[in-house]
């Protein structure tokens, strides 16, 4: 297994001709798509178009069938890669959240720090704490996932990606499961986090976030990104008569 | 008379009342209550059973099915992870084991395991009849705590593993210190009701011969039937089984009712 060296000068995200087949069906149809480091770049598009394949190709939850994805210059398709350390520096929010129920806000943010990064108690819970002010929940360290919001419980988990201080962050459609009311928060937090210089990759249905917040903006269907550019341009003036007509749907 | 079904549930609900009733009352009158009450609620033979029944034969019950439990959730745990790996050759040999030790009677494990080890292998569990119990008893309730807990970790939402694995944990820290404590509590029911059902195949030791201060509730209240040719000491016996199991069954129900409220 070779050790990944990680550099922050590379391109963060370098995806190349990728293909991704689940059996038969062919769900990625050779994509090319790469983000700069500092960058936020989103993903937008129909549902089954292949965004959370993509982006989860990007982390190896999904295994490519071909092509190469470099992360910050490592080739993590290389199959003797240390897929662990890898993902240590890509932080990934789920539409679903997937906080550790059985655990408390604290434990959630410090369990990996500890055993995947070997920090101490004391470091891990005061990084643990920065974070959750950061996301705005600092009283809540001893609740359990149950008793939060929909938005506490998203933005807690963005918090538990932060605390392992990642150089990138993805995220999976993170307010799609939100009563409406609570989705200025987690897009509050976000954005906040763009500003701070953080390289992410936003699969979103939120066209507002996408035009303020995005460097730049990348629409797919069928497996196949159809256009790509400044966010501003592509929802003003779209190409593809595909990318008219969804445009049309969600704006 | 027409009677509307509610009115009718009413008296068919009354009349099944009363014809219990009819039935208790007959056996009480019927009944031979000082022959019931001398051979099976002697006094004097129950308060001769103290305090041996609770200090020996209860404490023994309580120690054998412990470590029974203990062994038996270690390798229940092991099995159902070999169960679920995709190394094949760990599938099929936990498959294997599993099928063994639960299609074949828990007696027949006790008897293999004190009588057909020496003479297969020569060899004699170690740790005497404790020993002996932990193992043979342990692997009976493993085979049923395995699929149990497999079906608990595959309970446990895939999004769970997806989001320990994307922290950076390996396969196994994340099964260790994510999955597997999610499923033992969807577990939780299911593994208390086979306490319950190794409680009471611990009295399969007797096979094992036991001395007077091995003996568990079982032996405990045969030897003492014969002693005294009266039943009381069963009753005893069955009494001290119930103080145990009792509390488990509640428990059991207790977690069944929060989960189902939780959901
Ligand atoms: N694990 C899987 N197994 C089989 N098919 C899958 C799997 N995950 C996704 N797919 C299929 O891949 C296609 C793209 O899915 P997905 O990437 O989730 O799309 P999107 O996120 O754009 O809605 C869909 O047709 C979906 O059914
Ligand atoms: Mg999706």
């Amino acid at each position: 297994m070779t050790e990944p060296e990680m550099r922050r000068d590379a391109p963060a995200i370098d995806v190349n001709e990728l293909h991704k087949y689940f059996g038969d069906n062919e769900v990625l149809k050779g994509i090319d798509f790469h983000v700069n480091n500092g960058e936020v770049v989103c993903v937008v598009g129909p549902s089954g178009s292949g965004k959370s394949t993509l982006l989860r190709c990007v982390n190896l939850l999904e295994q490519p069938t071909s092509g190469t994805i470099f992360v910050e210059g490592v080739e993590i398709t290389d199959p003797d890669i240390n897929v662990d350390k890898v993902r240590s520096k890509i932080g990934m929010v789920f539409q679903q959240f997937n906080l550790f129920p059985h655990l408390s806000v604290m434990r959630n943010l410090t369990i990996a720090q500890q055993r995947v990064k070997k920090r101490g108690k004391e470091e891990s819970v005061d990084i643990a704490r920065r974070n959750l002010a950061k996301v705005g929940l600092a009283e809540k360290e001893d609740a359990f996932p149950a008793h939060l919001s929909g938005g506490q419980m998203q933005r807690v988990a963005i918090a538990r990606a932060l605390s392992m201080e990642p150089d990138m962050m993805l995220f999976d459609e993170p307010t799609s499961a939100l009563d409406p009311e609570l989705v200025g928060d987690v897009l509050g937090v976000m954005k906040e986090l763009a500003h701070e210089g953080m390289t992410m990759m936003v699969v979103t249905h939120e066209m507002g976030f996408a035009r303020e917040v995005g460097d730049k903006l990348v629409f797919m269907d069928g497996g196949v990104i159809l256009e790509e550019g400044d966010p501003a341009a592509v929802l003003a003036d779209p190409q593809h008569e595909r990318t008219r007509s969804f445009l049309s749907k969600v704006l | 008379m027409a009677m509307s079904p509610r009115k009718r549930a009413q008296v068919s609900r009354g009349v099944q009342y009363g014809i219990m009733l009819l039935i208790v009352v007959v056996l009480l009158v019927v009944a031979d209550w000082e022959l019931i009450l001398s051979q099976f609620l002697d006094t004097e033979i129950l308060l001769d059973l103290m305090p041996e029944i609770f200090t020996t034969a209860l404490k023994n019950t309580l120690l054998y099915t412990a470590a029974a439990f203990t062994f038996g959730l270690i390798v229940g745990l092991l099995l159902a992870l070999m169960r679920l790996s995709s190394v094949g050759p760990y599938r099929w040999l936990a498959t294997g084991v599993i099928e063994f030790f639960r299609g074949v009677p828990a007696l027949v494990v006790f008897i293999a395991f004190q009588f057909g080890l020496p003479i297969a292998f020569g060899v004699v569990m170690p740790g005497g009849i404790l020993g002996t119990v932990t193992v043979a008893l342990g692997l009976v309730g493993a085979a049923y705590m395995a699929e149990t807990i497999r079906a608990g970790i595959q309970a446990v939402p895939k999004g769970q593993m997806e989001a320990a694995r994307s922290l950076g944990m390996s396969h196994s820290r994340a099964m260790i210190s994510i999955v597997v404590p999610q499923a033992f509590r969807i577990v939780l029911p299911p593994l208390t009701n086979e306490l319950i059902l190794l409680t009471k195949d611990s009295s399969l030791v007797y096979l094992l011969g036991l001395s007077a201060a091995s003996a568990e509730l079982t032996k405990f209240g045969r030897d003492a039937l014969n002693e005294t040719v009266n039943m009381t000491p069963l009753i005893g016996v069955a009494f001290c089984y119930l103080l145990i199991t009792v509390p488990l069954s509640i428990a059991v129900r207790r977690m069944e009712a929060r989960a189902e409220k939780a959901r």
